[in-house]
Formats: structure tokens, C-alpha cells, sequence
């Protein structure tokens, strides 16, 4: 079954290539106009710091990594969280135009929804604890320090990718 | 000259208009590719389906190729781009834990966004426990310290690694992909017919 096709009236994906392409050059006007590449993980990062500041601006203070996250004064004008609200924003105007919003929790067809959500939650947060050692995501560090041939960026990748393949095989019948 | 906020071109304020932007046209560029959506994020994983390694390929390259291109025609300072900074360990060590909650969420932390603003509950479930994740480990982040600064080259590429000129490794690196790409379809063949 074509799964872009899965929602009636929605326009299936574009051509990954293409999308790529149209990705890649995202990331080169980046680089162009403000000298940074993209980023995911840091905009968490500078939120997390945000709400430790509000709630124990002590701690916050002392903590180095979540210090060197508030320098932007205010969350609104840390530039990870503004790109990372316009990644929200330009995410559903595109499935808006494509007729593809839609209230789903996707999962395999042997999937719980609640087996489906511990995943994603769990998951979520093990990714949270590779993002802050590692310095970035797959936006930061894999996209970005890629493009820009980083050593630790393609180290990286290289981690990231081996250990997904082999959850994915331990876990493939989850999305069977 | 660019990059324009290191030229006086932009502004503190311009420089955050213009990431709003560009933040519009990442988030649009991976809904329209489809990498929202955690089933076609595992098809990577799965092998079949193979548009992250297309998309993220493809997007690499042609980046790379433009920076090193401006660069070359004196656009671009590249020298003024921030290099993500290279501790080897703790990106090794992070990497690899990275890749499992990837493996477990089917989404990434960009990705995660897309899916949770088009309307996935799975996707606003891996942006929360993304949150805790991050939140819990920089207030611990002091007591590891030592690991966490260790091993640090600083801003370190490839040529540099290698000894070799940057033209030469971004020759490699397209070629790697253009193999890639022309194995994809084989292997997604191969493996849905599984």
C-alpha cells in the first residue's frame, strides 16, 4: 500500500531527491545569510533552560550548560527556538496544502497505541541524552556538520545510524 | 560578502527574522518528503524504504557542494560559518545512544516537530519525552563534566583529518552518494519483497 497515498484527498510525498535538493539549498541559505547551519535539539535545550530559570533560577544560574543556553536573554530571541518554531509552522502550512493534517498516532499493524506511545516517549528522551552529549542532532550535527565535513559530525552519523539499524532489527516486528 | 550577519548585512533582529524563515523552509521541505511520518522514517531502517538516506543525501551534497563553490568564488567566507566543534567521545558515545531512541521513536528531534504540528500524537509523545530526556541530562551534565569536554579537536573536518585538500573529500563524498543513490532502489526492491 502506498502509505502518502493512505489519507483520502492527500497529495503523495515529493521525490526524495528533489526534497533533498530543495533541503540542501535550505541549509546553504543558512549558511549564506546568518553563518550557522540548521538545529532541532539545541531549541530543547534552550526551552529546558528557560523552565529551570523560572523554577530554580539558582540552579539554572550554576548549571554551566544550561547558562551558556540562556545567554540570549530571552527564549524568543535564542535563534534555534525561532527557527524551530518556524520548522512548526512551515511543517503545516506543507500538510495543509497537501491535504495531509490529520489527528493519527502512527504505528505498525501489531502496534499498540500505548505500546506505540511508550516508544515514542522513551525513545524520545534516550535521544534527549544523546543530543546534549553529542552537541546536536540529526539537524545539527548530521545535516549541518555533515555538509561541512566535521570529523565528530560524521562520528556522529556513523553511531546514530548503526545503533537505529540495530533496534530496528530487535524491534522489527513493530512495524510489520 | 557572506555570510551577511558577519558582514553587518543583518542585524540581531534580521538575523532571527531571517531564522524564522528558514526554519519554515526546513520544516516545509521535510513534510513534503514525507520524513514527518515515523513508518516512512523506519522503512530506512527496515531497508524499504529508503528516502532518509535520499533525502538527507542529497541535501548534504548539494549544501556542500554550494558552500564549497561560494567559497571557491570568493561569496563566502567559510572561515566565518560555524563548524559544529568535535569532541570524539562524547559524539561517539552520544551518537550511539541517539541512534537507539531514534530506532525506538521512529522520529528524530526535527522530525518529531513536523510530525507532532501535522497532527501525530506519536510525534508530540517523542517531543515530550525529547524534553525530559535533554532536561534531566544537562542537570547532571556538571558531574560529567570530564566526559563530556573530553576529547576536543575544536572545529576539525576531514581534509584537515586527512591531510588532503577539501576539493578532493568533497569529490569522495558526492561519489559516495551517487553510489548510494544508484544501490537504493536495488536494495528497497529487494527487501519489500520480503
Amino acid at each position: 500500500m502506498n502509505e502518502s497515498a493512505r489519507r483520502e484527498g492527500a497529495r503523495p510525498y515529493a521525490d526524495p531527491y528533489l526534497a533533498g535538493v530543495a533541503l540542501g539549498l535550505v541549509l546553504l541559505t543558512a549558511f549564506v545569510v546568518v553563518g550557522r547551519g540548521l538545529g532541532a535539539s539545541g531549541a530543547f535545550a534552550s526551552v529546558a533552560a528557560s523552565t529551570v530559570d523560572v523554577v530554580a533560577p539558582a540552579t539554572a544560574r550554576s548549571n554551566s550548560f544550561f547558562a551558556d543556553h540562556l545567554d540570549a536573554g530571552s527564549v524568543w530571541r535564542d535563534w534555534l527556538v525561532v527557527e524551530l518554531a518556524g520548522v512548526c509552522i512551515g511543517a503545516w502550512i506543507s500538510a495543509a496544502l497537501a491535504k495531509r493534517l490529520s489527528f493519527t498516532i502512527e504505528r505498525g499493524a501489531r502496534s499498540s497505541v500505548s505500546n506505540r506511545l511508550v516508544a515514542a516517549t522513551g525513545g524520545g528522551a534516550v535521544m534527549g541524552i544523546g543530543a546534549v552529549l553529542a552537541r546536536g542532532c540529526t539537524s545539527g550535527q548530521a545535516l549541518t556538520g555533515g555538509a561541512l565535513l566535521s570529523v565528530g559530525s560524521w562520528v556522529f552519523i556513523a553511531g546514530a545510524f548503526a545503533a537505529a539499524y540495530v533496534v530496528a532489527f530487535a524491534r522489527r516486528g513493530a512495524w510489520s | 560578502m557572506a555570510p551577511f550577519s558577519e558582514f553587518g548585512v543583518l542585524g540581531a533582529r534580521g538575523v532571527l527574522i531571517a531564522g524564522f524563515v528558514i526554519g519554515i523552509g526546513f520544516g516545509a521541505t521535510l513534510e513534503r518528503s514525507g520524513l514527518g511520518s515515523a513508518r516512512k522514517l523506519m522503512g530506512q531502517f527496515n531497508l524499504t524504504d529508503l528516502a532518509v538516506f535520499k533525502v538527507m543525501f542529497s541535501a548534504i551534497v548539494t549544501a556542500m557542494l554550494g558552500a564549497f563553490w561560494l567559497s571557491k568564488l570568493g561569496v563566502l567566507d567559510l572561515s566565518r560559518v560555524y563548524i559544529p566543534e568535535t569532541f570524539l567521545l562524547p559524539q561517539l558515545i552520544g551518537g550511539l545512544l541517539f541512534g537507539v531512541g531514534f530506532g525506538l521513536a521512529g522520529l528524530c528531534p526535527g522530525t518529531s516537530c513536523v510530525a507532532a504540528a501535522t497532527g501525530r500524537g506519536d510525534g508530540l509523545a517523542v517531543v515530550i519525552g525529547m524534553f525530559g530526556g535533554v532536561l534531566l541530562t544537562g542537570a547532571v551534565l556538571p558531574s560529567i563534566q570530564r566526559f563530556y569536554t573530553s576529547t576536543a579537536r575544536g572545529g576539525y573536518t576531514i581534509p584537515t583529518l586527512l591531510g588532503v585538500s577539501e576539493g578532493v573529500v568533497v569529490l569522495v563524498v558526492v561519489a559516495i552518494a551517487l553510489a548510494g543513490f544508484a544501490f537504493a532502489g536495488r536494495i528497497e526492491r529487494r527487501f519489500r519483497a520480503d
